[in-house]
């Protein structure tokens, strides 16, 4: 939390030092940044997330980052809907770093694993609420009246004499009643914006290019920084002859650091062109020899060689493995991948005698002020981070390896620093999506049931790396697997941790994408090794999970499921994760060797919407994103060095290339679930469900375009 | 010294001359509105137009650019009343929004030399530009869009 007073440089940035929070166990004092101009003095507080001033400009502070997921939409409706105003009169503003902003499902202050709805959804709504509250009591005391002769709606609050009195007028005094413990909140039926299509509030300033990215961000003086990294993942400088490139126009600093050497100059051309001239003597490190057969075979040995750690058990699935009458394995293996987000990394520091302001396109606003703090040799607090829109977050934005740098370079040149990775930087120097190894077994019983169950998976830890100590099961790793859902009596899922050398980092959808594609192309395997209709064979096995089964009849019918357009095949599949359910079914062709995909159809049971038009993009958006992870997707590494280094290489789906998607959401009165990662996962194994009903071929390994069918 | 002109003004440049336009927008005159996606021409997030024409404008040095007339996002309109602008507004186009202005300047450049085009016009002339979030199909509509209030004399 920025406790401090300071007040930086107001001529470059307006900052505003709020009053005390409501509404939380400890007062809070908060650095505001105002990334909207003309929030006037003198606004109040009325809590973590919301601030009136008496010209009436509400300002909505949202603690989650947006990446395109439409927090800054979504959010902000919560609180509009119980503080009764309009969505189009409020302000957004990015949460600086904040106790009242933890978000207790991810453990921090942490954009990730698509509960950012879910975290809200009670939180805000009961923020508007109190809020709403506290300002109808106000206007009713200075009336002399009882507050429930008063009624709140667009910002004004009037009662039965006729009088009325805005939020603006009020706003001060409502900040100093005691925050009310208990609010009703309204019925999901008296909703006026939840649950509606209001345009998200980011767009226009996304199609007139003032929507500022962590790459926009312009300060007085500011320089730019080039930062140079060992080819070899791991590696580090040795030494550093900087003779040559510190001659070079522009060139304010070359700086050798722990992980890579960075190069300042007046304009990011001259610093690339002087990042050239550096001559440096990397260390490989440990990493020297690294390709993609080693990572393989340490996956596959350990395989072998450990049985892993139980993460669900149910009955005995060895046991029914011996004495089933038919039993079927597989083995299936994933590549690593690259978040490739649009937005190459970058970040931006101002280090000043009052601290240190970070302008970042950041999902873990704590994480990158800790990572700041000893680069600037300053205590976390005194670094106050000003979170920018993210050019695409996929869970590369969690990481803060692009950090410190910019930092560094700002603290020894006195001067904001932007340090801006290229491309290349970006591709090569990745956290990569772990590479994975599930092996696989089922049994049949005599009466033809699924009776066996046994899955093991092989992989990295992301979360050992990131947030140690990790005991046991990594979470992550398990998730989807874990929500097996089709009727077997013993089930086994077992995990074993190989780390292979090279940071792996969490990637949209995590292990959804890499469990849900064994486990839905092996119930597929298995429903062609009993004879049966995928479709029926999942039916058959759901008759304790509705939910699930309405997701998928919904998904089928929708597809045509069972008589497919001539030449046209389909595949699909079903699954539960971030608290929603969805199934896919992918309508491809064979042409030349490789599967066409002409349509990819989707049912969503995702609880209660907030805005259903955005959750519609985000599910398209998410199948665009595992589209290109399954036709495509493949990091490769030789002697240490990854191979892809742009676009060319890491092809991505373009928009000639696009299949129809046809989203169906269906009504719900459960709790919101997640919908940002959700529609990734089943894109691989719907579509090689489908190449298996199209030529009988089962693809074990992604992508499939490495694959000639 | 290099002369060009951005968005009806004509403005000197000091700038080396392998400089890429795109650096010279975002870090020499203040338009970072013009984004840094690839720096080789592969994803069309830094598309402007070159007298009227879209371009990449990581690629193009600005010494080849003497005299040339240049209009990034900022200077499609003055108030987000372009066509393309209102249809991506109207469609809730952008998610991440960082590939949108590159998006923005293919479409409108495709829309004056095609005020009717067909989806295979469209990819044709929409297909350098990536979207990593998927807006794609909603990119495609809200040309149609464009193109109709273009039609309704908008
Ligand atoms: S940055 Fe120019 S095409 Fe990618
Ligand atoms: S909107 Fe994010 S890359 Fe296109």
């Amino acid at each position: 939390m920025g406790a401090s007073t300071g007040t930086g440089d107001l001529s470059r940035r307006d900052f505003l030092g709020a009053a005390a929070v409501l509404g939380t166990a400890s007062a809070l004092v908060l650095m505001l940044p105002l990334r909207v101009r003309a929030a006037p003095g003198g606004a109040t507080e009325l809590n973590a997330w919301l601030r009136i001033a008496p010209d009436e400009t509400i300002t909505i502070l949202v603690d989650r980052s947006e990446m395109g997921q439409g927090v800054y939409t979504a959010l902000p409706m919560l609180i509009a809907e119980e503080l009764e105003v309009r969505l189009a009169a409020i302000q957004i503003v990015a949460a600086p770093v904040g106790d009242a902003y933890f978000n207790p499902g991810n453990d921090g202050q942490i954009t990730g694993t698509s509960n950012s709805v879910q975290d809200a959804w009670v939180k805000l709504r009961t923020a508007g609420a109190q809020a709403r509250t506290m300002l109808i009591s106000a206007a009713a005391t200075s009336w002399g009246v009882d507050p429930d002769e008063c009624v709140a709606k667009d910002g004004v609050i009037s009662n039965r004499a006729g009088d009325r009195l805005t939020y603006g007028a009020v706003a001060a005094r409502a900040a100093r009643l005691p925050v009310p413990q208990r609010v009703a909140l309204k019925p999901s039926k008296d909703f006026v914006l939840v649950g509606r299509d209001l345009p998200r509030t980011d767009t226009p300033a996304k199609v007139d290019g003032s929507a500022e990215f962590g790459i926009d961000v312009r300060l007085p003086g500011m320089l730019y920084g080039a930062f140079a990294q060992s080819p070899v993942l791991g590696g580090w400088p040795d030494s550093v002859d900087a003779l040559a490139a510190a001659k070079l126009p522009g060139v304010r600093l070359v700086l050798p650091l722990d992980s890579g050497v960075l190069v300042v100059a007046d304009h990011y051309w001259q610093a690339l062109a002087a990042r050239k001239a550096l001559n440096v003597d990397w260390n490989s490190g440990p990493n020297a020899a690294l390709d993609n057969a080693t990572i393989t075979a340490l996956l596959r040995h350990a395989a072998a060689d450990d049985p892993g750690l139980a993460a669900r058990t149910d009955g005995d699935a060895d046991a029914a493995l011996r004495g089933a009458v038919r039993t079927h394995s597989a083995r299936y293996e994933l590549p690593l991948l690259a978040h490739a987000t649009m937005e190459p990394m970058n970040c931006t520091a101002d280090v000043h005698a009052d601290g240190c302001d970070l302008y970042v396109g950041t999902q873990v606003q704590q994480l990158a002020q800790a990572a700041a703090a000893p680069a600037a040799g300053l205590p976390p607090d005194r670094v106050r981070v000003h979170t920018t829109f993210l050019g695409g977050g996929f869970g590369r934005r969690l990481e803060v390896d692009f950090i410190p740098a910019a930092v560094a370079g700002s603290k020894a040149l006195g001067r904001p620093v932007q340090v801006i990775w290229t491309r290349e930087d970006d591709m090569t120097h990745d956290t990569y999506r772990p590479p994975a190894l599930e092996d696989i077994s089922a049994g049949f019983d005599a009466a033809g049931r699924l009776s066996a169950w046994k899955l093991h998976i092989v992989s990295p830890s992301i979360t050992a790396r990131m947030l140690p100590p990790v005991v046991g099961v990594d979470p992550s790793v398990v998730e989807a697997a874990l929500n097996f859902p089709y009727d077997v009596p013993n089930v086994s899922i077992r995990y074993t941790r190989q780390e292979i050398g090279i940071d792996v980092g969490y990637m949209r959808s995590v292990s959804h994408a890499i469990n849900c594609f064994v486990i839905e192309s092996f119930i597929d395997e298995l429903a062609a090794f009993a004879g049966k209709n995928p479709y029926d064979f999942r039916i058959g096995m759901l008759g304790k999970h509705p939910r699930h089964r309405r997701v998928l009849e919904a998904a089928a019918r929708l597809a045509g499921w069972g008589k497919p357009a001539p030449g046209r095949h389909l595949g699909l599949a079903l699954m539960q994760g971030y608290s929603s359910l969805i199934a896919e079914v992918a309508e491809i062709s064979i042409e030349g060797g490789s599967p066409k995909i002409h349509r990819i159809v989707c049912a969503v049971d995702c609880g209660q919407m907030v805005n259903p038009r955005i959750v519609e993009s985000q599910i398209e958006s998410g199948i665009v994103f595992g589209l290109t992870a399954a036709l495509w997707g493949k990091v490769t590494i030789a002697r240490g060095v990854v191979q892809q280094t742009n676009f060319d290489a890491y092809r991505v789906l373009r928009v000639n290339e696009m299949p129809d998607i046809q989203v169906r959401l269906l009504p719900s009165d459960a709790a919101p679930g997640g919908i940002g990662e959700l529609s990734v996962a089943l894109v691989a194994p719907a579509v090689c469900n489908a190449v298996f009903a199209a030529t009988g071929r089962r693809l074990r390994s992604l992508p499939i375009d490495a694959t000639r069918l | 010294m290099i002369r060009i002109n951005v968005n009806g003004r004509a403005i000197e440049v000091d700038a080396a001359p392998d400089t890429p336009l795109l650096w010279v927008l975002r870090d020499h005159l203040g338009l970072p509105g013009t984004k840094y996606g690839c720096g080789r021409a592969l994803c069309g997030a830094c598309t402007v137009h070159l007298d009227g024409a879209a371009v990449r404008s990581c690629s193009l040095p600005i010494a080849d650019l003497a005299d040339r007339r240049v209009t990034t996002i900022e200077g499609l309109s003055v108030d987000r009343t372009h066509p393309v602008q209102r249809a991506w507004i109207e469609l809730d186009v952008p998610q991440c929004g960082y590939c949108q202005s590159g998006q923005i300047m293919s479409a409108a450049a495709l829309l004056r030399s095609n005020p009717h085009p067909s989806d295979s016009d469209i990819d044709a002339a929409m297909s350098g530009n990536i979207c990593r979030c998927g807006t794609y199909s909603r990119i495609r509509r809200a040309i149609h869009r464009a193109a109709e209030m273009l039609g309704a004399g908008a």
